[in-house]
């Protein structure tokens, strides 16, 4: 392995413009870490080396020219959720075995009209369902975090809580995501890397497989807050192939990135401060406050007081809206097809093979809340709920400019560790489905280590179409942290 | 309010998926589970809100009702488990 893989995307940025390396050195090197790590780290479900050096050997043509776009030869990890024209997409579920997509999301064509080079599909929970990466019909992504010794023993596979692994590990310099209800900010916090979910209708959902349409946003995990600015500059845009999104001017956000602190006000809910939240979490939290107070932000106290609520609506609308999404998979049009006697009972055997179990539970639930009766009493409460979650963040936000939380209630859990009681994995999530209930922007930064040495983050939440604000509050943070750590090698092949 | 077996067997029916008397035991506690904890939301009176529909307010776009996309049957097709001639193949529905 080569430094190549440690530099940010800025750096490589300006390396590639300078001539210090070409796209394909670049490339290659990621092409190599991949795979001397994906063993170990499983975080490629499809790793596509040619198609990444022919592109980078494309970039390499532009830049010699004196041409590119704004991610030139920059090497990418592409979420499996996101559909690539020819390059197999399967969400990681059995149910949509060997799909090959004749059309590229709008997300995707975006970087690669920026020059953006893909290395392979990225592993995920089977339809982005599941906080501890532990439903991918591949097997689990691997933490290149690891706990110390006495819970590695116990924890034999390590510490997986997290999808982006590959960026915290070297394996690919940024990666797309989504998040539905904090499937980009939990993972970037786990894995000590940035990881902002924008607003509802910043990026196009078009291509992405669908989760829960009116929760779900498409953002971009990297190591540093300027390059997850870069990042969602080129991935965000108007589509007219998707209605919620939004026709509006997408801001240059690397600009706002080091404008600082000073005059901004940053509001703490009180609410967050929640009974079983880890002490080392209330910390963090005190010392981001901290910094920005020293860094010139106000701080100001704020009441969300629904915040209660939020997880329990969001466990109504995600499945609700899930049913409705997963009927599409019936082994007609594509994926796996399981024979019966008759066309009903050849969708219900294709069903039950093809979904895992996490999949099925809540297919299930939002069958059942949306079926007759049923619809007034749970989903139609759920979206009236919202509006009130949505609201208590309008009237917070009044002389706030953005909202400091922490990232997750506790540190990263170990493979297995939550799974058996759902209720208590759903409740990890408490600080981020807030955010997309509300249909805000969030932002997780990384803020420091665990007891056990494992990454914790911070999360700012901002205005509606007020990413900027994230960013230069989250490059505030990120100064403060000092150095960005990384995770001992311990996975690669040669290492 | 919990559900029983015949309510998961139902929805499962709903769901259009096959389950076993094993696994319909496993989701009777489940599902009962994940209920019983969203209950909690009958404690807001929200008799006076409007549901949530969108994030900022946005007049629903519209466009020209005009063909902008297909003549792909072959791209349509090229992923099914069973086609034939531009169609998709299912077990026989009329006897």
């Amino acid at each position: 392995m080569t430094d190549l893989t440690d530099l940010t995307i800025a750096e490589a940025r300006d390396g590639l413009r300078g001539k210090s390396f070409t796209a394909r050195e670049l490339t290659q090197a990621h092409v190599d870490a991949i795979e001397a790590a994906n063993a170990a780290l499983n975080a490629y479900v499809l790793p596509t080396p040619e198609r990444a050096l022919e592109m980078a050997a494309a970039s390499d043509a532009r830049l010699g020219k004196g041409e590119g776009g704004s991610l030139e030869g920059i090497p990418l990890g592409i979420k499996d959720l996101f559909c690539t024209k020819g390059v197999r997409t399967t969400a990681c579920s059995h149910i949509l075995d060997g799909f090959t997509p004749t059309y590229e999301s709008t997300v995707t064509t975006n970087l690669w009209a920026e020059g953006a080079v893909m290395l392979g599909k990225l592993n995920n929970d089977e339809f982005a369902m599941g906080s501890p990466n532990e439903t991918s019909h591949y097997g689990p992504v691997i933490n290149p975090w690891r706990g110390p010794a006495p819970t590695r023993s116990s924890c034999p596979a390590g510490r997986p809580a997290a999808r982006r692994r590959p960026v915290a590990a070297r394996l690919c310099m940024g990666a797309t995501a989504t998040d539905t209800g904090g499937s980009i900010r939990q993972p970037a916090a786990f894995t000590g890397t940035v990881g902002i979910k924008p607003t509802y209708g910043r990026c196009s959902r078009w291509g992405i497989v669908a989760f829960a349409s009116s929760l779900d946003q498409a953002g971009p995990i990297a190591r540093t807050v300027r390059d997850a600015a870069i990042l969602l500059k080129a991935m965000a845009s108007h589509d007219p192939k998707d209605t919620t999104s939004v026709d509006a001017v997408v801001p240059d956000f690397e600009a706002a990135v080091g404008k600082g602190v000073k005059g901004l006000t940053i509001g703490i809910p009180k609410e967050y401060r929640m009974p079983g939240m880890a002490p080392e979490i209330e910390a963090l939290w005190q010392q981001g406050i901290a910094w920005l107070r020293d860094a010139g932000a106000e701080i100001k106290e704020v009441s969300l007081p629904h915040t209660k609520y939020a997880l329990p609506s969001y466990y109504i609308v995600a499945p609700a809206e899930a049913s409705s999404n997963l009927a599409r998979y019936d082994g007609v049009r594509y994926g796996l097809r399981e024979p019966g006697a008759d066309v009903l009972s050849m969708y219900e055997n294709t069903r039950e093979a093809g979904f895992g179990a996490e999949v099925k539970r809540r297919i299930l639930i939002g069958t059942y809340v949306l079926s007759a009766g049923y619809y007034d009493a749970y989903y139609l409460k759920a979206q009236k709920v919202r509006t009130l979650i949505k609201r208590d963040f309008d009237q917070a936000s009044e002389g706030v400019d953005a909202i400091l939380t922490p990232t997750t209630p506790g540190p990263a859990f170990a493979l297995g560790e939550k799974s058996g009681d759902p209720v208590e994995m759903y409740l990890n999530d408490i600080f981020t489905v807030t955010v997309n209930m509300a249909g805000l922007p969030g932002i997780s930064v990384p803020a420091g280590l665990s007891s056990e040495g494992t990454p914790l983050g911070l999360q700012l939440i901002g205005r509606a179409f007020d990413e900027e604000t994230l960013f230069r509050t989250a490059q505030v943070i990120e100064d403060a942290t000092g150095p960005r750590p990384s995770p001992a090698d311990w996975w690669s092949k040669s290492a | 309010m919990s559900v029983d077996s015949a309510t998961v067997r139902r929805i499962a029916r709903l769901a259009r998926i096959a389950i076993t008397d094993e696994e319909a035991a496993r989701l009777e506690t489940e599902l009962s589970g994940i209920l019983d904890w969203v209950a909690q939301l009958d404690e807001l009176d929200t008799s006076a809100v409007e549901a949530m529909t969108r994030v900022e307010a946005m007049t629903m776009k519209k466009r020209k009702d005009e063909v902008t996309d297909g003549f792909c049957a072959d791209d349509i097709l090229k992923n099914a488990p069973k086609a034939d001639d531009h169609y998709f193949v299912v077990p026989k529905i009329v006897e």
